[in-house]
């Protein structure tokens, strides 16, 4: 278990984690640009890195995600290696799934992401079978999901809180609210301001914190994994953020307010943690410059793997539907 | 051998899992205390047996219920979770068409979900439209899940002991009206294979093709009408994915004549899918068109003669046979 104190080297991996899933993440919105590389909708996270980048740090290799269709910056915080994920979005043979998952339903059971779902409001359900499967077993590790303040008004999002508060299932909800679900904000979608509210119904822990503060979060999440693991039952935090981009790439945004944007890229995740991290020594210019140079060399591995991979044979479509 | 009722046989292959492997759990609204007391429901006295722990009660969640089987067989255990009445499965269609039949794919074959889905089925008790409702062609329509649904006890144990240790999801109809149809059972861990019908009563002139209780309409036809001279060849399906096409296409070039049956709507019915393989691959063997014997398009009636009007009985299979019979 971890005491969520926040040691200069977790500090320093949080930047990084950060960094990787940005460079990661700048790259598709060029690769979707071009339909002959990526193919399908690229939806991203790009200003909301610290929810994925806190939440996963809090987390033991074997505690289980599930997550969903914005699930780039969850993956690679678990330690999914760039290359097949970029693959993967590219849909080539050497992806994670051989192809067969594209950029939306991206799995690497190999770091326990076993599960994911572009369905909105399935993920939590989907981590209450494998919170009960902890519990069944009695390991002490514990499932956290990723859903989003538009998956909050989905009824199988209550019926998953629900059967977990009963059971008391390991289970740590992480609403990572970023004000839109498709083009409708918070406002027109939510009777509540705040997702957490949700908690009381249910009998759990809930805390929000401010999701572009990569550090709260990973102290509020440490928090929160550690009563879920210590067989108390699900918690609840709602990560406050933004969308900082359209739905996908393919949207561009028109009905969202650029004064808005503006104030909310005044808070970008990414550079606050720099310029605290600077300000208080931990790291210094030349050390953030070389993260930088470092993720981005990564990230331009991981495309030209993804490039000089061969798409899957196209008779391979006809497999993997059954276990045998 | 023993004599079991359907319910019981179920129940004795339920209690054979529970006890050959501890992956194995048993979920649903009510499958440990049910307001029914009744030894002949599969479930009877599993929890005195087993335990809270490993028999589940649950909230009235069925896309609860179905996620829990497909996250808990996604980390290696052995679900049977209970949809209390098949119309109620809608509510769990999204975990089971999106996810339970869809995930093992899209992970490029790395995943997979044992799960059963055990779904109480039937029409002819009185219950109306959203209780009774033969869904099993909206389940067949999807790819990734297997589909049993036997007709009687030996069967029904044999079947479940499959479905429970498949490494696929399935899902696994119970016709409730057979529950406590009397048969007689093979002892211990007896498995019947998924994907293999069966000729249960051979016969030379007209197959009929059918599954779960209306296995039993079309052998009290053939009764009939053998009487009268004329020989039914009945094919019990047994399961409907992975489907046995070898078995009915046999029979079709045999007797040249096929009547498919089922409780279910007519319209896009499974039985439209039979008779399209059977054109496709026996053409050349049929002396007469396919005729489909199947409920009318309409909601399952509540009020008994309506509803006698929607389940096909031995007089529809007969009428049936004598216009085949007569080109």
């Amino acid at each position: 278990m971890q005491n969520g104190a926040l040691n200069p080297e977790i500090r320093r991996e949080l930047y990084a984690g950060m960094v990787l899933i940005r460079k990661f993440e700048e790259r598709l919105i060029e690769l979707a640009k071009e339909k002959a590389r990526v193919v399908g909708m690229q939806i991203l996270a790009v200003g909301q890195e610290a929810v994925a980048a806190g939440v996963v740090k809090a987390l033991e290799p074997e505690d289980v995600i599930v997550t969903n269709h914005r699930s780039h910056g969850h993956l690679l915080a678990k330690g999914a290696d760039p290359k097949r994920l970029m693959a993967e979005i590219m849909t080539k043979a050497t992806g994670y799934s051989k192809g067969k998952a594209g950029t939306l339903h991206l799995v690497v059971p190999e770091v326990n992401a076993i599960m994911t779902s572009t369905i909105v409001g399935a993920p939590p359900p989907l981590a209450v079978g494998a919170a009960f499967a902890q519990q069944y077993r009695g390991l002490p590790n514990i499932t956290v999901v990723f859903f989003g303040d538009g998956a909050a008004a989905e009824g199988s999002v209550h019926e998953a809180m629900n059967l977990a508060a009963l059971w008391k299932l390991p289970v740590l909800f992480v609403c990572e609210n970023n004000v839109w679900a498709g083009a409708q904000c918070l406002a027109e979608h939510s009777c509540i301001e705040h997702i957490v509210q949700r908690a009381a119904a249910y009998d759990m822990p809930g805390e929000a914190v401010d999701g572009n503060d990569a550090e709260a979060v990973y102290a509020l999440s440490v928090r929160m994994a550690n009563h879920c693991r210590s067989g108390r039952g699900p918690a609840l935090i709602e990560a406050n953020t933004y969308r900082m981009r359209g739905h996908g790439e393919h949207d561009h945004g028109h009905y969202m307010d650029k004064a808005v944007l503006e104030q909310w890229a005044g808070r970008c995740p990414v550079r606050r943690l720099q310029e605290r991290l600077i300000a208080e020594g931990i790291l210094s210019a030349d050390q953030c410059e070389a993260i930088d140079a470092e993720m981005t060399a990564v990230v331009n591995d991981a495309v030209a793997f993804g490039d000089e991979s061969p798409f899957p044979a196209p008779k391979a479509a006809l497999q993997d539907l059954w276990a045998m | 051998m023993t004599m079991l009722s359907f319910g019981q046989a179920l129940g004795q292959a339920l209690d054979l899992a529970l006890n050959m492997d501890e992956t194995v759990f048993v979920a649903g609204e009510g499958v440990g205390t049910s307001i029914h007391l009744d030894p002949n429901l599969p479930t009877f006295g599993l929890l005195d047996k087993y335990g809270a722990r490993r028999i589940k009660d649950t909230p009235v969640s069925e896309a609860a219920i179905a996620g829990l089987a497909v996250g808990a067989s996604a980390m290696g255990l052995r679900p049977v979770v209970e949809i209390m009445f098949f119309p109620f499965i809608t509510l769990a269609s999204d975990m089971l068409v999106n996810h339970a039949a869809k995930l093992r794919y899209m992970s490029g074959g790395k995943s997979s979900f044992p799960l059963t889905v055990r779904v109480k089925a039937g029409v002819g008790f009185g219950a109306g439209c959203q209780h009774s409702h033969n869904l099993e062609a909206w389940i067949a329509h999807s790819p990734g899940l297997k589909l049993a649904f036997p007709s009687n006890p030996a069967d029904a144990k044999g079947l479940l002991l499959s479905a429970i240790f498949d490494p696929n999801p399935v899902v696994f109809v119970e016709e409730m009206m057979l529950y406590w149809m009397q048969g007689e059972v093979p002892e211990g861990d007896v498995r019947i294979p998924l994907g293999k019908a069966a000729v249960v009563r051979p016969g030379t002139d007209c197959t009929v093709v059918t599954y779960g209780g209306a296995v039993h309409t079309a052998l009290q036809a053939a009764g009939v009408l053998a009487e009268a001279g004329i020989s039914l060849e009945i094919i019990d399906l047994r399961t409907l994915v992975p489907l046995d096409e070898g078995c009915m296409l046999d029979s079709v070039r045999k007797t040249g004549r096929l009547i498919v049956m089922h409780d279910a709507t007519r319209f896009c019915g499974f039985g439209a899918e039979i008779a399209a393989i059977a054109a496709e691959k026996a053409f050349d063997a049929l002396k007469a068109p396919i005729m489909r014997v199947a409920a009318p398009n309409i909601p399952v009636p509540v009020s008994p003669p309506q509803e006698a009007v929607y389940k096909p009985g031995a007089d529809r299979v007969i009428a049936a046979t004598r216009i085949l019979m007569a080109r």
